[in-house]
């Protein structure tokens, strides 16, 4: 049992101290990123919080240009396009698409030429590949109390506004009717999305951030529709998708093609993905073994609108018929 | 500037306009700028790969994005589409990773493939794209009249007995297409921008499909001309300019649908800008 467990934990995983920074900050940043991804996902956000995950790697970039702190560069242009995209329009479902296809465009173009300038006065030239793909094991111990900070952050907003925001991922109608200042609460929650994903592109990398804000979320959406159990089946998915990630990305030294590890992030993201595929499986088998129709929608409780359960009734009619 | 190593990268720049504009139409019209914009993020993974075992870039850059845009088609049959396409996006750009940590000398190239690169273009690719967008433009005007009816009126295409599915899946694998032809001149980043900056801003001048294609092919001509002419001065990244002026196309192009919503009818101003949006 000794040598099983010496083979899955190569030695001195645990003694060295850039795994512990790791799995620290790994495992705050899934937490939190699977508590706001379960109102993503609720709330149909998803290309907004994919859309901050790479625009924050603009403001990696401009940070790499100017020496400082990447954590403030992506901060702080996560928290500028969260505004940009609200100003322009994400509320509204139909224009929300293009608003935030035109930041995310802008702010690609200008992050290319911040990457250019890196590589051109800096000779960075790996800049690209570290701000965009980011990892885990080189996250310095000394931002660690900065990231844990905008995490509690992030939580205390969220845990205040979750009745509200709740109440507003079923229809910006129903909230406003109920007495909810839906424009401020939607504001809010795309800040504290962006603040979120900074957090998340700076451990795993700008553009795979998505992952860990969708994917658990996603994932617990198709397990449970009650809100709360969602989220906390999120975090546990999360955090252990991260852990094992790491543990993986550290064992695979060892590994084939060649003698250096795999990405942590490559290793965090299959493993959240394959979790979501399983789930599924087993969802829609269940589902066709008693028989009901697979609805299309996760959490479709809260989002369920007349119309929906409408085609959905259709739909297994149909196939019955077709039977 | 027009000197004739520059030839081919004029010539495909703008059959990359003329094809991103057609398909960008759409893109804007279905709400399919996530999708538009994971695509190419998809196939950058594809060129990586084919790097690393040696094979034409191009053929990875379609087999990825063919493969991202199957696999968004089909994890959205089973959920949420804004979801499934997130999760596709991030599967494609994690293998992106991967391929890239096993390759050694690549960091210059990656950059260009994600930003694109003006003097990328050799006459062996001239072909491919030429005949790729052919197809994409045939495709497109093969099914001009299905997919416009499933953009604007699904439930009446339904109703039709269209299958909308087939048709997402057909007009997703055109976006592939576009995607495989464009991603070396102007970057699997910002290639989406270009697919959707001058055509919704060309939607806030007309009403009028045929009238709004035409536009936005001549708007994404511009942006793609303008992009590479400054672009060769400054040498600075080709994706730069074409990310802004896509942007600032769509501030004027809203700027002015408010003008005159607002000159024309006061009332209807509102009216008319959530048609555009």
């Amino acid at each position: 049992m000794g040598g099983f467990w010496s083979h899955v934990v190569e030695p001195g995983f645990f003694q060295s101290q850039t795994v512990q920074v790791a799995l620290l900050v790994g495992g705050v940043v899934a937490a939190i990123s699977a508590v706001v991804g379960v109102l993503t996902v609720l709330r149909g956000q998803s290309f907004a919080g994919h859309a901050l995950g790479d625009i924050s790697a603009t403001g990696g970039s401009g940070a790499f240009l100017l020496s400082i702190n990447p954590l403030f560069g992506f901060l702080g242009m996560g928290l500028a396009a969260a505004g940009c995209m609200e100003a322009i329009g994400v509320r509204r479902v139909r224009g929300r698409d293009v608003a935030t296809g035109i930041v995310l465009g802008a702010a690609l173009g200008v992050a290319a030429l911040f990457l250019y300038f890196d590589t051109t006065f800096h000779s960075t030239s790996g800049a690209a590949i570290t701000v965009l793909f980011g990892s885990l094991f080189v996250v310095s111990s000394s931002t660690v109390p900065a990231i844990i900070a905008c995490a509690s952050g992030a939580l205390v907003v969220v845990l205040v506004l979750y009745r509200p925001l709740l109440l507003s991922s079923v229809g910006d109608d129903v909230a406003a009717a109920r007495g909810v200042p839906v424009r401020v609460i939607g504001g809010l929650f795309i800040l504290t999305m962006a603040v979120t994903v900074a957090l998340s592109a700076i451990t795993i990398g700008a553009i795979l951030s998505t992952a860990l804000l969708i994917g658990p979320a996603a994932t617990a959406l198709r397990m449970t529709r009650r809100p709360v159990t969602a989220t906390a089946t999120a975090v546990a998915i999360g955090v252990a998708a991260t852990w094992v990630g790491c543990l993986l990305a550290y064992d695979s030294f060892y590994w084939p093609p060649v003698n250096h590890g795999w990405p942590v992030s490559f290793c965090i993201v299959a493993l959240v993905f394959v979790f979501y595929l399983a789930v599924d499986l087993v969802r829609s088998f269940r589902l066709r073994r008693t028989n009901l129709p697979a609805d299309k929608s996760n959490g479709a409780v809260v989002r369920a609108h007349p119309l929906d359960t409408l085609s959905t009734g259709i739909e297994a009619a149909s196939a019955s018929g077709s039977e | 500037m027009f000197a004739g190593f520059m030839i081919n990268t004029w010539i495909v720049a703008s059959i990359v306009a003329i094809v991103a504009g057609v398909v960008g139409f759409f893109v804007v019209l279905r709400g399919s700028s996530f999708a538009a914009h994971a695509i190419p993020n998809a196939s950058f993974a594809g060129a990586a790969g084919a790097n690393l075992v040696g094979a034409s870039s191009i053929g990875g850059l379609l087999v990825f994005a063919v493969a991202g845009a199957l696999g968004i088609a089909l994890l959205s049959k089973r959920g949420r589409r804004d979801v499934a396409t997130a999760l596709a996006i991030v599967l494609m750009l994690a293998l992106g990773a991967l391929f890239l940590s096993f390759s050694t000398e690549y960091a210059a190239e990656t950059y260009s493939l994600l930003f694109g690169e003006v003097l990328g273009v050799s006459s062996s690719e001239l072909a491919p794209t030429v005949v790729l967008a052919l197809l994409a433009v045939a495709a497109v005007a093969t099914f001009w009249r299905l997919l416009l009816l499933t953009s604007v009126m699904p439930e009446l295409a339904e109703a039709r007995g269209v299958h909308i599915y087939r048709v997402e899946l057909v007009f997703l694998l055109i976006v592939a297409l576009v995607t495989s032809l464009s991603v070396p001149v102007v970057g699997a980043l910002l290639m989406f921008s270009l697919m959707i900056g001058p055509p919704a801003a060309a939607r806030s001048f007309t009403t009028n499909p045929f009238v709004a294609v035409v536009l936005a092919v001549s708007l994404a001509l511009t942006t793609v001309w303008i992009a590479i002419a400054v672009s060769y001065m400054t040498t600075w990244p080709i994706g730069f300019f074409v990310g802004v002026l896509g942007a600032a196309f769509f501030l004027t192009g809203r700027a002015f649908a408010a003008w005159r919503g607002n000159r024309a009818h006061p009332r209807a101003a509102r009216h008319s800008q959530v048609v555009a949006a």
